[in-house]
């Protein structure tokens, strides 16, 4: 099965493209997806540790399991700055 | 076309029409709307002391709108007669130009306060949209939270700053 996955921002610039098609097993998970991003483009890696995801415009988890012709996001920190208790 | 609550849009923001929008809604809950109160994101020329020429904001647009849904959810849940429209402006944007709009609607001023400031603090937590700063000597991304809209701490952060 086919998933179409998405880069923004950074990631985006990272990986030098905005969207690949990406070919898995059923059964894959949003984290196998990332996988297969790293290998595909290993300067998005740098993220992984900072990401979330969504699948088909709506928050997803690394965990969910996706669909053939799902379209999956990867999102850097978003520009939110202003302010954090941290 | 109806006038959205939402928008993720590259043309100049209107908050006369947004305001509009709002008192149009509110007036239909409870006792009426007696209180619009607006907050507007403007490209400030200065970041950290650097000058800044102009900014790109880049957006996942569909996830966006998602996410205003999300906080409207979550206002509606805090204050049921209130209503909030979101604005953000993505692609490249001028120093003074605004690039988000929060309008809050409700009876009386506190509550519209409020929901303004919650408002615009969730839109900076989990929207997904990105600032692109190009300055005299270069360019960077801000980052600052993940996106995550079930961060409980996110959210209680921004109902704290909204209920001071």
């Amino acid at each position: 099965m086919h998933v179409t996955v998405q880069y923004f921002a950074r990631l985006r610039e990272l990986a030098g493209c905005q969207t690949w098609i990406c070919e898995l097993t059923e059964g894959s998970t949003v984290a196998d997806v990332w996988q297969a991003c790293i290998s595909r483009h290993p300067r998005v890696e740098v993220l992984g540790a900072s990401l979330s995801c969504a699948v088909n415009a709506d928050f997803s988890r690394m965990g969910a399991i996706v669909r053939d012709g799902d379209e999956v996001a990867f999102l850097p920190p978003v520009s939110g700055g202003a302010w954090t208790e941290s | 076309m109806t006038f959205p609550s939402f928008a993720v849009t590259t043309e100049p923001l209107a908050l006369e029409q947004v305001v509009v929008h709002v008192e149009t809604l509110g007036r239909q809950k409870g006792e009426g709307c007696g209180a619009v109160c607006t907050f507007l994101g403007v490209v400030r020329a200065t970041h950290h002391h650097r000058t800044v020429r102009h900014l790109e904001y880049e957006a996942h647009a569909a996830l966006a709108l998602r996410a205003f849904e999300i906080i409207a959810t979550e206002v509606a849940g805090q204050w049921p007669l209130a209503t909030l429209a979101v604005h953000h402006r993505v692609g490249r944007i001028a120093i003074g130009e605004a690039s988000v709009i929060v309008a809050a609607g409700s009876a009386h001023r506190d509550e519209s306060f409020r929901v303004c400031r919650y408002g615009i603090e969730r839109v900076k937590q989990i929207a997904p949209v990105w600032k692109h700063e190009f300055f005299d000597d270069g360019e960077d991304w801000v980052e600052g939270p993940i996106a995550d809209p079930d961060d409980a701490e996110l959210r209680r952060q921004a109902l704290e700053r909204a209920c001071m």
